[in-house]
């Protein structure tokens, strides 16, 4: 753990509940090198702000996790993406956002920034003219002649997000997968800068609907340890359950999704029904379908009574009450066996991408954000094959591990306050959760009060790249199924 | 023996469509539209910069509960197949073009239907370097359907209008 060693040396700057090193340049290009060394030394994310560029590692197993910086000098800093191919998004972000350079690193074409807005690095302190109309982001060559190339989307009508995936063919089988994100940049980010974290939960909340609860949790749980701040009892529970029902949501959804894939309308049905009486359940509960603006730092929005959890547990009770016959579809159908050996992720790509959720666990990857505080004994479902069955098998039987959950929590609700305002001073805070498609990661600093850096790490920083690779060599008619097995979102790493 | 086991899943009941809209839809329909179009729309969706809430809902409505064909509505995969551009989102400057290209493509006579309050206006992500401010930027809108998200029988009962004002 040379590289551990190397941030473990510099100096610390305050950021709870992890301090965050901050490394001179030569430091940080060593710790570059050294990290080779440490496969189990997983870059989980890469961010800037306008002087500096952060890390966050995390040591699976121990889940020891370290934060390092590096000042940006002369517009650039030494890249990652040599020693972690993931990071190389991540690099293309903080380039096309604030302009620093990443020297070395393996990719420098643009990521997010198509050539369509109004100024380039719209972040920097001081953004550049626009000296000639950028091009949109180009595509990798082709690995040779014989390869055809099939585009699909951003528009492609399936009640989805927008992306651009281009497949290079060899007859029928993909040779060559690259996805192109960047459709959905709103420009978030920039929209967080000098706003109150109150106010600023309305844009982390819409970050990607399917995880609108666990972003703002994270994002609240941040800005709540950045601000010594500690949540009523009542909240906390009732913020536990909400982060459970929209994984229960999403897992449905999902699986409606694979079944539809496969042809497996029964499937589809026995997911879409059950979902349904949740959010109706949800909606009484909360006032919100998929519970949107109710997590706030500090507390919860809502104002949740015994008639709200009535509402809740009917809700949940529809689910549990649907799951035996799900089960039942699912192993009659001929979707599992459909399932079987299609878009593998090997136990070593998972690791290198840091690839969490079902997702991760599907590859034998235990790592779940539930484990690092606050539920005793819980242990996380996992699966070995990595492949698109071993994801869908992983969700239904973490929709069975919520369901029992949510019965505990219910079984005991504190009574009390909901929320508590929130002092204005300075601080920086770091925060993780679980949401169904994986770990998300907020980290903030606040300046009296209000937001003067903060970035949002969704889990699909590592799907994308995950189901890129696990498409080499299926046939091309099985994408679909691949990609609804990863639960692909793109809005929140489109920021 | 089958037949024992199986009930016809219920649907449920819904609301009329709305009148309001249904009227202020009816007088911007030509009678050549009419024709063509007969009582039932092929949906197309757009995606022009959402956070998936919209899609999510658009799903849900597509699902066996609300049962979208039995009102003749039914999605398409492609612009050449559509009657109706369902476009979501806040409009990136990205997506500009790909809203434009499905316009086009889109046989006459088309109609554009903004959902939920990004692709309304902008909803909360106004002002931002990154979008255009709602379908209407590029696109000219027949119906808005406003929420964050709308819910399916929001969505439900603002389409039901469209196809009401498409047949009378």
């Amino acid at each position: 753990m040379r590289a551990l060693s190397i941030i473990r040396a510099a100096g610390a700057e305050t950021c709870h509940p992890w301090p965050r090193h901050i490394l001179r340049t030569p430091d940080w290009a060593a710790m570059a090198q050294a990290l080779p060394e440490d496969p189990a030394l997983c870059l989980v994310a890469l961010w800037a702000d306008t002087v500096q560029v952060h890390a966050l590692l995390h040591v699976v197993g121990a889940e020891r996790i370290v934060l390092a910086s590096v000042s940006v000098e002369a517009g650039g800093y030494p890249a990652l993406s040599p020693a972690r191919p993931g990071a190389a998004w991540f690099e293309r972000t903080i380039h096309d956002l604030y302009g620093h350079r990443a020297e070395g690193g393996i990719d420098s074409r643009p990521w997010l920034d198509h050539g369509t807005w109004p100024h380039a690095a719209p972040l920097s302190a001081r953004p550049p003219p626009l000296e000639h109309p950028a091009e949109s982001p180009s595509f990798l060559p082709a690995v040779d002649e014989g390869v055809a190339s099939l585009p699909i989307g951003p528009v492609t009508g399936t009640l989805d997000d927008a992306f651009h995936l281009r497949l290079g063919l060899h007859g029928e089988a993909i040779a060559q997968a690259e996805a192109r994100l960047g459709y959905l940049h709103r420009g978030i980010p920039a929209l967080l800068r000098g706003k109150a974290p109150r106010t600023a939960a309305r844009f982390v909340a819409r970050l990607a609907a399917d995880a609108t609860v666990a972003h703002a949790l994270a994002f609240a749980q941040a800005a709540e340890a950045a601000l010594a701040v500690t949540v009523p009892p009542r909240a906390v529970a009732l913020r536990r359950m909400m982060l459970e029902c929209e994984r229960i949501a999403v897992h449905l959804d999902d699986l409606a999704m694979i079944g539809a894939a496969v042809g497996a309308s029964g499937v589809a049905a026995a997911c879409a029904e059950p979902r349904e009486h949740l959010l109706r359940g949800l909606e009484q509960a909360f006032g919100h379908r998929l519970m949107m603006d109710c997590v706030v730092p500090g507390g919860l929005a809502a104002t949740v009574g015994p008639a709200e959890l009535q509402a809740l547990r009917r809700g949940i009770g529809a689910v549990a009450a649907a799951l035996p016959g799900l089960r039942r579809r699912l192993e009659a159908s001929a979707c599992l066996p459909r399932l079987t050996g299609l878009g593998t992720v090997p136990p070593a790509l998972a690791e290198t991408l840091a690839l969490g959720g079902v997702a991760g666990r599907a590859s034998g990857r235990r790592w779940d954000a539930r484990l690092l505080r606050g539920l005793d004994g819980f242990v996380p479902a996992l699966e070995r094959a990595g492949d698109a069955a071993a994801r869908t098998r992983l969700r239904v039987m973490e929709i069975v591990g919520s369901l029992d959950l949510l019965a505990q929590l219910l079984d005991f609700v504190p009574e009390g306050e909901m929320s508590v305002a929130l002092p204005m001073v300075s601080g920086e805070g770091v925060a993780c959760v679980e949401a169904a498609r994986g770990d998300v990661w907020h980290w903030l600093r606040l300046d009296h009060g209000q937001i003067a850096a903060a970035f949002p790490r969704d889990p699909g920083w590592a799907l994308w790249p995950a189901m890129e690779a696990a498409l080499h060599g299926a046939a091309a008619e099985e994408t679909l199924a691949i990609l609804r097995s990863f639960g692909l979102v793109a809005a929140g790493v489109d920021l | 023996m089958i037949g024992r086991f199986w009930k016809p899943r219920a649907a449920d009941p819904l609301p009329p469509p709305d009148e309001d809209t249904t009227r202020s839809l009816l007088e911007r329909l030509d009678s050549a539209a009419q024709m063509r179009l007969g009582r039932s729309l092929a949906l197309l969706h757009v995606n022009g910069g959402s956070c998936g809430g919209c899609e999510m809902e658009l799903r849900a409505l597509r699902g066996v509960l609300y049962d979208l064909e039995r009102f003749g509505l039914r999605f398409v995969t492609a612009p050449a197949q559509a009657d109706v551009l369902l476009v979501t989102g806040a409009l990136t400057r990205t997506l500009r073009v790909a809203l434009e290209q499905a316009w086009d493509a889109t046989p006459d006579p088309k109609w554009v239907v903004a959902v939920g309050d990004c692709a309304v206006d902008g909803g909360v992500f106004k002002g931002s370097y990154a979008i255009l401010g709602g379908a209407g930027a590029v696109v000219p809108v027949d119906l808005t359907i406003s929420g964050c998200p709308p819910s399916p029988v929001r969505l439900l009962s603002g389409l039901r209008a469209l196809l009401e004002a498409n047949a009378r």
